[in-house]
């Protein structure tokens, strides 16, 4: 049976329309929208981050621009992009075969000594003879950003020990060992000049002040001057020995260097003291190259930042996040479960009751920056200068307390959370049914009882989910931490070994202000960029990890507690 | 901040070192200038015959006396600057000599020493001015970072001016003065007073107490005579902190201010406000503050007046001393003053006046700042130099606020609301399930990371392709209908494969394809309509100026942000809307849309309501994205390709490195506050709707 085209329509527009339905349609795009937008960005962050550890393969070719000799070019590709023929018509150039758009690439070039840039665009059209030469090697240095290049000669001391036109194998072995010996050296001084060295002088300054808080008292006894004298006396001379060990280990690192051919073709000399890491990508194998993504990632997360944070691992941001969390979630744990209670299970419901609820639900929509400039003209200035003036009067004029750190950030940030925890908490209570709490008020338990054994041990889950969002939103919250403890960089941590171990009142770093500051205030952004794609990964997937589980933990409960009520 | 300063007196004393003609004080001894320096220990009173004088300023005992080294008779006199405390003294013989006070501050035994000196930064030899044989009976000097210019005029009303060019003399390290002529175009009128700006262009000229000429001193032109006869018989003129300002006190109590400003082509001497005494009476003497924009009036029968005039306000108006007053000066903290009255003595009063820049009208109200064409609203609230005058206008920041948090909604409140509109209504309840913990997700994200990434990667792609962001805008739509509607007509087998309420999952490939779709066609289409580039279209053709980082941005990237906080409160609010009402609508035969509309959206009405006030109030307190994807240029523009600065960001920024109990400092936590204030409503009015809300439902 044939039907003209009309009848084939199941309904027709007109119908369509009418049915109220491309309305429904518009609404379900929303939706749609919105999750694509969310995991589209998770995925953008995730794919831009994964990539920073993979050794790119480097790549030679002649760079021709129509006028110019061509030249030699070395490097990784790091990103591309599509130009217009207008934009490339403006600086008198054009595109091939006259298409509208040429391709352009992102090479890092590195040599920043030698170039004074990372970075260069390249149109993709204008290159030839690409190769990906097995001897290319990428050199993580300690200053300078990247060095690509070729493996000349290897030298220890004066005396030339490898060559990489006669022997290459061995010669790279050789290389390979002195940046092992050189890196064990760095370390071994890192750790007398952080360690050893910092506890020296961290006791110096404790002596310092402790003479100055018994001039203070005017308990400043000769007696007491010579003790101090003598203590002081004794950790100089342990300093100058450290002193001389360090000189030595030096004069150790900076025995070796190396020759490298850049793509230029000029020959330049490194010492091996500079080098972090040297690798041939193009020559890796699978299975080395994922071992090498993998020591990678282990320096991002475990090391310290080199570089004004552009290089190297975020270590000390993963630190002071995390406890500052902790800090933060036992202040505010306590505080808003106690507050839940009183809210739900004690105070009579009515007008202070909602005065309160709405209180709470307010503090949850006050913008984080007013609790910063609250934390920072209460906290810090008032409370903060308040302590000072009564405990740390030795070391004034510059502020012990009365700066900001991280005792002001992580009660700033616990005040910030409270709401979190105490809706979650009362909702978490609100929850459990009035025959529990009647069926053990009639077994003769006490109020306080029936809270405690009863109320709140079915509550826990409710309590850990709100505890866990507020750690989530703490972890993420930058704006007041930058006026009341963050810095981008902390010398040392604020839990060591000096006494007494917790630095309350020290500056920390933070991942959520490391990607402000890196991505934003550094001065090679390009360099930095793929780091800080890194940074945001790992702050997102702590973040989602923590709120899946509140959610699971929630959902859970609701399950448990809807059987419950039938 | 908006308490008003105090003034109290500490102490008063015979004048100093004064000579007296029996009742009469001494013509020569008396008091042409009075100063004190940084501590406020010290004062310097310069006598008419040049002799100075060192005293305690709280007591009035003589510190040290010092004789000029110049011959003949003083017959002028002038100060550079309070701040630099370089005079000029002209005796008879044509000669000038520059001197400077000084203070070294030493701590003998712990305790603060300041001994005053005299130093001559060009040389104790007299300057040779060339001006004739008539004696200077007035003299103004400006000293610069590279020249100085002295104008005099002679007692037979002649005017003069000497330019002088500073080198440094590479062998000895002095500096050289290498003179410049410069001739002045003729003027009318006896002239009372000369005054010469900061930048050494305009040479401002009083004569016949009524006509103030203005010379410019770089094409020796008369640029502008005003007649002052609307202001009155002028009594008094000086300068404000930084020179350019020109404060005139006329006979009856009123000093207001002018400087120099381009109207159209021209330069123009402007005035901006003014001032009136209280009582009235004849302004005598006009003295600025040295670190700040205010200044102090004395009046006739002892009264004083302090004013700022930025902030365009009076702070003080009493009489603090008995009998007229001959001499003022404010110390360089303005924490103290001097007076000098007519009978001989000293009076010494502290002033408390610590935030004087601070007005309604500094804050919310056009100002005409110094320099600009017209009265503006304009944020600046530091610079490197020191007569820099603060500019405190909260107007675009609130602005900037606005206009972030307006572009935010307007992403998110469209998406937010139909999202939760389906979420909760047509969607299916295992769908629901999965897509509630996505949104709540989303809001978790931490704000930082979406600022980074619209300002490091959404701001360079937007530019790139700005047109495939408009073209998204109309294909989305279009595609989202045009698969509905084709879904519709397709035979009912395949249909039935996705059962009720998953069809949003199929959603998902058709606008990821149609964006993309898009986005890849916009190069083309820009090639077609805007010769290759939107951005260069918008800027040249429309004259749109385009900034990378921009509002757009911010309206996505905090719409973004906004999203899930619209979405979540406003789909609960639609989903706690009992089913009895729905289902009775759908028993009587409406459609699901009608159902929707008239009666569930109509019932939770109050609850997205508060979802949007909720919404708003997060885009406006939101700091990291605004920072982060906008230039932060504190501008009032409602151009969507230029960006702004919000208060939030504003506090980031500048917090960290304001001087803690400044005025700049007071002002940005008065900011916080506005802004508290501001969610504090909004999120009041929210909550309070919808625990009536919750409460109505309980009884349905």
């Amino acid at each position: 049976m044939k039907n003209s085209m009309n009848m084939n329509l199941n309904i027709s527009l007109k119908d369509w329309v009418k049915s109220g339905a491309p309305f429904i349609w518009l609404n379900a795009g929303a939706v749609a929208i919105s999750i694509i937008m969310v995991l589209g960005l998770m995925g953008f962050i995730a794919s831009k981050g994964l990539v920073h550890f993979w050794p790119a393969a480097i790549v030679q070719a002649q760079y021709t621009l129509p006028g110019n000799e061509a030249v030699n070019i070395v490097g990784q590709i790091t990103d591309s992009e599509m130009v217009s023929a207008e934009q490339l018509l403006a600086i008198g150039l054009k595109t091939p075969n006259g298409a509208i758009e040429a391709k352009r690439l992102l090479l890092k070039v590195g040599n920043r000594d030698v170039y004074g840039g990372d970075f260069r665009w390249v149109l993709e059209h204008h290159l030839t003879q690409q190769t990906l030469p097995q001897k290319a090697m990428a050199i993580e240095r300690r200053e300078w950003g990247n060095f690509y290049g070729f493996l000349g000669e290897v030298f220890e001391g004066t005396n030339k020990v490898a060559d990489t036109k006669e022997d290459d194998v061995k010669a790279w072995q050789v290389f390979q060992s002195k940046i092992e010996r050189a890196l064990t050296i760095h370390d071994d001084i890192m750790d007398i000049q952080k360690g050893q060295i910092g506890s020296i002088n961290y006791k110096i300054e404790r002596l310092r002040l402790e003479e100055r808080g018994l001039e203070l008292d005017e308990q400043l006894t000769p007696k007491e001057v010579a003790r101090l004298q003598s203590e002081r006396d004794a950790l100089n001379a342990q300093y100058a020995v450290h002193q001389i060990t360090l000189s030595h280990l030096y004069e150790e690192l900076e025995r070796d260097h190396f020759t490298a051919t850049e793509m230029t073709g000029q020959t330049v000399e490194i010492k091996m003291s500079e080098v972090v890491r040297a690798f041939r990508p193009n020559a890796m194998t699978a299975g080395e190259k994922i071992s090498h993504y993998f020591s990678k990632l282990g320096e991002f997360l475990g090391s310290d930042p080199r570089e004004a944070n552009t290089e190297g691992g975020v270590f000390p941001a993963i630190f002071g996040t995390v406890l500052m969390v902790i800090l933060m979630a036992i202040m505010v744990t306590p505080l808003g479960v106690v507050a839940a209670v009183y809210l739900r299970e004690y105070a009579k419901q009515g007008f202070t009751t909602r005065v309160i609820r709405i209180a709470v639900n307010n503090l949850a929509g006050v913008p984080s920056i007013v609790y910063g400039v609250f934390g920072l003209g209460f906290f810090v200035y008032f409370l903060g200068g308040t302590i000072d003036e009564l405990f740390f009067p030795e070391s004034l004029p510059s502020p012990t307390f009365g700066t900001s750190g991280l005792l002001w950030a992580s009660i700033t940030l616990a005040l910030l959370t409270l709401p979190v925890v105490i809706v979650a908490t009362e909702e978490g209570l609100a929850r459990i049914p009035r025959m529990i709490r009647e069926g053990s008020l009639a077994l003769g338990a006490t109020k306080w009882e029936t809270l405690t054994r009863v109320i709140l041990p079915m509550a826990s889950p409710a309590m850990m989910t709100g505890v866990i969002l507020a750690v989530a939103r703490a972890a993420g919250e930058v704006a007041p931490l930058m006026l009341v403890g963050v810095v981008k960089l902390a010398p040392t941590l604020p839990l060591n070994g000096n006494y007494p171990f917790l630095h309350l009142d020290q500056k920390f770093m933070h991942l959520g202000f490391h990607i402000y500051d890196v991505g934003f205030q550094s001065p090679n952004v390009e360099a930095a960029r793929p780091l800080v794609y890194a940074t945001a990964l790992l702050l997102v997937i702590v973040i989602a990890l923590l709120n899946l589980s509140a959610i699971y933990i929630r959902n859970h409960l609701r399950e448990k507690y809807k059987s419950l009520e039938i | 901040m908006f308490v008003s300063a105090s003034i109290e007196p500490v102490n008063s004393y015979p004048v100093p070192a004064l000579e007296m003609d029996g009742d009469l004080q001494n013509k020569t001894s008396q008091t042409i200038m009075l100063a004190m320096e940084e501590q406020s220990e010290v004062a310097l009173r310069v006598q008419k015959s040049g002799a100075m004088t060192f005293f305690s300023v709280n007591d009035g005992t003589i510190l040290l006396n010092e004789a000029l080294p110049l011959s003949g008779a003083i017959t002028a006199f002038d100060v550079n600057t309070q701040a630099s405390g370089l005079m000029i003294f002209s005796n008879n013989q044509d000669q000038a000599l520059l001197v400077k006070h000084s203070y070294k501050v030493t701590y003998p035994a712990d305790v603060r020493l300041i001994t005053p000196q005299l130093v001559y930064p060009y040389g104790e030899a007299p300057l040779e001015l060339g001006f004739g044989e008539s004696t200077i009976q007035d003299i103004t000097l400006r000293d610069g970072e590279e020249a100085m210019v002295i104008a005099g005029v002679n007692s037979e009303g002649a005017l003069q001016v000497n330019r002088y060019l500073k080198e440094i003399d590479f062998l000895s390290d002095e500096v050289v003065l290498e003179q410049e002529s410069v001739n002045l175009p003729s003027i009318a009128g006896q002239i009372n007073q000369v005054e010469i700006d900061q930048t050494m262009r305009w040479l401002f000229v009083l004569a016949d107490q009524r006509l103030l000429h203005v010379i410019n001193l770089e094409d020796e032109s008369l640029t502008q005579t005003i007649t002052l006869d609307s202001v009155g018989t002028i009594s008094s003129m000086a300068f404000l902190l930084g020179e350019n300002s020109l404060l005139i006190g006329n006979t009856q109590g009123q000093v207001s201010q002018w400087f120099m400003a381009r109207q159209g082509e021209q330069w123009r001497l402007n005035m901006a406000r003014s001032f009136v005494l209280e009582n009235k009476s004849a302004v005598q003497t006009i003295v600025s503050e040295q670190r700040r924009k205010g200044f102090y009036v004395a009046g006739e029968d002892g009264h004083v007046a302090v004013y700022h005039s930025t902030a365009h306000r009076s702070l003080i108006d009493e009489k603090l001393v008995d009998g007229d007053i001959s001499m003022l000066s404010v110390s360089p903290r303005a924490k103290d003053i001097l007076i000098e009255t007519k009978q001989g003595n000293i009076h010494h009063f502290k002033v408390d006046n610590e935030h004087p820049e601070i007005s309604w009208n500094s804050m919310w109200d056009q100002v005409w700042y110094e320099g600009y064409e017209k009265p503006e609203y304009i944020w600046q609230s530091s610079s490197s130099s020191n007569d820099f005058e603060p500019k405190y206008s909260l107007v675009p920041l609130a602005f900037g606020t606005l206009k972030g948090a307006f572009y935010a909604m307007l992403l998110a409140a469209p998406l937010a609301i139909a999202g939760a509109i389906y979420t909760a209504y047509f969607m299916a309840p295992a769908l629901r399930r999965k897509v509630k913990p996505i949104i709540e997700l989303m809001e978790a994200l931490p704000t930082v990371i979406l600022g980074f990434l619209a300002g490091l990667a959404l701001a360079p792609f937007l530019e790139n392709n700005l047109l495939g962001i408009f073209a998204v805008l109309i294909v989305l739509p279009v595609a989202m209908l045009a698969f509905g509607f084709s879904w519709a007509n397709l035979p009912a087998k395949i249909r039935h494969l996705v059962p009720e309420g998953w069809d949003v999952v199929l959603l998902i490939p058709v606008i990821i394809l149609a964006g993309w779709f898009a986005i890849d066609i916009s190069p083309s289409i820009e090639v077609f309509f805007f010769n290759g580039s939107m951005v260069d279209w918008l800027n040249n053709d429309l004259g749109v100026s385009f900034s990378q980082r921009n509002a757009l941005i911010v309206g996505l990237a905090m719409g973004f942000a906004v999203i899930p906080t619209i979405f979540s409160i406003a789909e609960d609010a639609i989903f706690s809307v009992p089913k009895s009402l729905s289902y009775g609508s759908l028993a009587l035969g409406a459609t699901p849309w009608q159902t929707m509309v008239k009666v569930v959206l109509p019932t939770a009405s109050p609850g997205i309501f508060s979802a949007l006030m909720i919404g708003m109030g997060r885009a406006v307190g939101e700091t990291m994205i605004v920072l982060m994807a906008t230039g932060n240029t504190p501008i009032t523009d409602v151009n969507i390709f230029e960006g702004m600065r919000t208060l939030a960001a504003n506090i980031a920024v500048e917090v960290p490195e304001s001087e803690v109990g400044s005025t700049h400092y007071r002002i940005l936590f008065l900011t916080g506050f506005v802004l508290f204030l501001f969610t504090f409503i909004f999120n009041t009015a929210a909550e309070t709707v919808r625990q009536r809300l919750r409460t109505k439902y309980g009884q349905l």
